[in-house]
């Protein structure tokens, strides 16, 4: 009997740290929806605005006319932590422009934020959670494909529009019709890369390295090998390894084996960085560069790729080189807020909040379907990641750029229209 | 025949790692039947131990002779006192208990460490991954053809360390009194205790001992892998674990035998098949080797007492 008792307490310890990492995340308790708690959004640890004196003029200005409240889901930990925090600062942004500026229909937008650690399982939880409980208008999220393809459902059956910033596998908005995006989708991503390896570096043998548990990895991969071997390329051999590893050595001494002259390795920039520094110390030479897309985009690439992933290309959203003064403004605001320059994932997840911003203000209602149908009408809006239509499929039809990277910087290549 | 070579290499350079990892299972389990499920995490603990003395160090320091030891020292050094905080507050209350019980902590506290580093503040670097610094300037030792199999410095004294650090475990279980006294509580603590011999203290330098080769094993597989991030300790932590079994569990050179044949295992596969396969098939050898001989490659075959 006490035997029993034992084993009961170690699963309650066990779940009870399960919990707590669970509860850690959000930074708000669930159930409070118009106090001050909620509309502290960026409550977690960040730099820009201590939470509660930000707090409080949101407050006062949704008094008992309850806010908008807004869901995000990101992976604020876990291994894909700087796509989650990029896309958290430029949501913030645009969510703090469109308070100062009166807000939707005069009431002030909260967001409340909870972190997925990068895991799909956790990213449906959190969907549930802010259909469900939160009864939020709209999600914005994930950047990891396989993350919105686990959150999609779940916005769709609650009829809560979905936008997702920055997942390209076409799956994602095809879950339903309460799905959008605002970026282009890998058809297209695969086919620039493809085109820019075989007219500008003028490569005919490419092997491929890809991450087998990633739905992103394995669009992007399709549809590269398609165009690319449409474009009269080869490819040689298309290796795979498992989110997680952090050894790649047997996977690239097969690749070396069959003498590519570029290796496109569709990953993000936690294994790719990795991934380039062991091709390197296994002797594939610099002249022979990698090619990714805009899963690589991280300042966290640049450390842990070293001088070996310098001189490799991937596909990408928006360059900050771009002179466009819309660009230009949205950097030097992100800039004074948060100190460093955009990524392309920033830029995405401040043009998503704009996007749902700009069809709530044009809505009727903040009911699910108008907001839905509000956001499906959305056309030429000027976007810093390049102006922004919807298609039928909800996906936006984007140009894409090219860029090289260097030491601590992307430079502009090309850019690449549909 | 090139790539043949430079598999061996690597699988040799991946098997080292999991010895080191895998020898601290075995010795714990050797000595108190228990599987320690943090001692992954413990290896975790101690690459980002030796990340923040590097760092510390700073640029030039960090790569000279002292500079590398230094890292080492205390990387090992803050383990072996973790490995002494974890036994004296999580197992040995739990040690008269039944097994599920001690078993049951390990996994909460390997949990803990997991989660626990996550978090950002103070000298804990937070949840995203780390380039670790190049302690040991990497550079080509041996080329083979126009580079077809290429063997590194760090390689070669990362084999050379854990070589180094078992042979030290070897002399240290066999011939020191410490050791002699540790087989003893191996055998039966009850009445080792009773003999005289101090089996908590005997008991606590074994988890200490095991927690900083673990450490040593998460510096060596930092410079390999060149990043660290929380959850690294889980899998290599499993498959070490799968090293030990293989090996017979509680057998020391046992240990070391089904690590290398582990990595060999996992890196041919991965080389000439897909690399999907590659759990699959060091798992697959687990239970092939446990069908034709239960106790491990190396296990002696023990009477249960009734």
């Amino acid at each position: 009997m006490w035997r029993n008792s034992l084993m009961l307490l170690g699963l309650w310890a066990l779940f009870a740290i399960g919990c707590e990492q669970k509860g850690a995340a959000p930074s708000t308790p669930p159930g409070a929806t118009a106090d001050k708690s909620v509309a502290a959004a960026p409550a977690e640890t960040h730099a820009a605005t201590p939470a509660a004196p930000a707090a409080a003029p949101l407050t006062q200005g949704a008094a008992d006319s309850d806010g908008v409240l807004f869901g995000e889901v990101g992976s604020l930990t876990g291994p894909e932590a700087s796509f989650g925090i990029s896309t958290r600062n430029g949501i913030e942004l645009a969510i703090n422009q469109a308070n100062a500026a009166g807000g939707i229909k005069g009431k002030k937008i909260a967001v409340r934020v909870y972190d997925d650690q990068s895991k799909p399982e956790e990213a449906a939880n959190a969907a549930t959670r802010l259909v469900n409980q939160d009864r939020v208008k709209v999600i914005l999220g994930e950047v990891a494909s396989s993350n919105s393809l686990a959150m999609a459902p779940k916005a769709q059956e609650g009829h809560i529009p979905m936008i997702s910033p920055s997942s390209t596998n076409p799956k994602v908005t095809l879950v339903g019709d309460y799905i959008f995006r605002v970026c282009f989708i890998d058809p297209f991503q695969g086919f620039v890369m493809a085109k820019f390896a075989r007219e500008n570096l003028k490569v005919n043998r490419v092997a491929i390295l890809k991450d087998q548990k990633s739905d992103y990895s394995l669009g992007l991969t399709e549809f590269f090998t398609r165009k690319f071997t449409e474009m009269g390329g080869k490819i040689l051999t298309t290796e795979a390894y498992a989110k997680g590893d952090s050894d790649f050595r047997a996977q690239l001494t097969a690749i070396k084996a069959q003498k590519p002259e570029a290796i496109y390795v569709p990953g993000y920039y936690n294994d790719v960085g990795i991934i380039a520094r062991q091709a390197r110390e296994l002797g594939i030479p610099k002249k022979i560069p990698l090619l990714g897309g805009d899963g690589w985009q991280s300042y966290k690439l640049f450390e842990l790729g070293g001088s070996a992933i310098q001189g490799s290309y991937l596909s990408d959203h928006y360059s900050p080189d771009n002179p466009a003064p819309v660009v230009q403004k949205f950097i030097a605001e992100y800039k004074a807020a948060y100190g460093s320059v955009p990524d392309s994932l920033a830029g995405l997840g401040y043009d998503a909040a704009r996007v749902a911003i700009a069809a709530m203000q044009r809505a009727p209602d903040l009911s699910g379907p108008t907001v839905r149908n509000a956001i499906a009408q959305t056309k030429d809006f000027p976007g810093v990641t390049g102006t922004i239509s919807l298609d039928e499929n909800r996906n936006a039809v984007k140009p894409a750029v090219v860029l090289e990277v260097g030491d601590g910087t992307m430079k502009y290549i090309t850019t690449t229209s549909p | 025949m090139a790539d043949l070579l430079q598999h061996l290499i690597n699988g040799l350079a991946s098997g080292t790692i999991y010895a080191l990892v895998a020898l601290g299972y075995t010795m714990v389990y050797g000595v108190l039947k228990l599987i320690n499920f943090a001692h992954g995490d413990v290896m975790m603990v101690g690459a980002y131990l030796g990340y923040s003395t590097a760092q510390r160090l700073g640029r030039p320091a960090q790569s000279s002779l002292g500079g590398v030891l230094l890292v080492f020292l205390a990387a090992m050094g803050g383990c072996a006192l973790l490995g002494l905080g974890i036994e004296r507050f999580a197992y040995r209350p739990l040690r008269d208990k039944p097994r599920l019980t001690s078993l049951i902590t390990a996994i909460g506290i390997s949990f803990t460490l997991e989660y626990g580093f996550q978090l950002d503040f103070g000298p804990l670097p937070g949840a995203a991954p780390r380039a670790f610094p190049e302690i040991i300037r990497p550079r080509e030792w041996f080329i083979l053809g126009d580079g077809d199999v290429v063997i590194w410095n760090w390689q070669v004294i990362s084999f050379l360390i854990a070589v180094a650090l078992m042979v030290t475990l070897q002399y240290l279980v066999f011939k020191t009194r410490f050791g002699r006294a540790m087989r003893a509580v191996s055998f039966d603590h009850r009445i080792a205790g009773l003999m005289g011999i101090p089996t908590d203290r005997v008991i606590a330098g074994t988890f200490m001992l095991g927690s900083a080769l673990a450490a040593g094993a998460g510096i060596l597989y930092a410079i390999k892998d060149t990043a660290i991030h929380p959850l690294m300790g889980l899998y290599i932590g499993l498959k070490a674990f799968v090293a030990a079994v293989i090996g017979g569990i509680g057998h020391v050179p046992g240990a070391v035998v089904g690590a290398l044949l582990l990595g060999l295992v996992e890196e041919f596969v991965v080389g000439y098949t897909a690399s999907s396969w590659r759990d699959a098939v060091a798992f697959g050898f687990l239970i092939v080797v446990l069908l034709v001989r239960p106790e491990g490659l190396f296990g002696r075959v023990a009477a249960e007492k009734v």
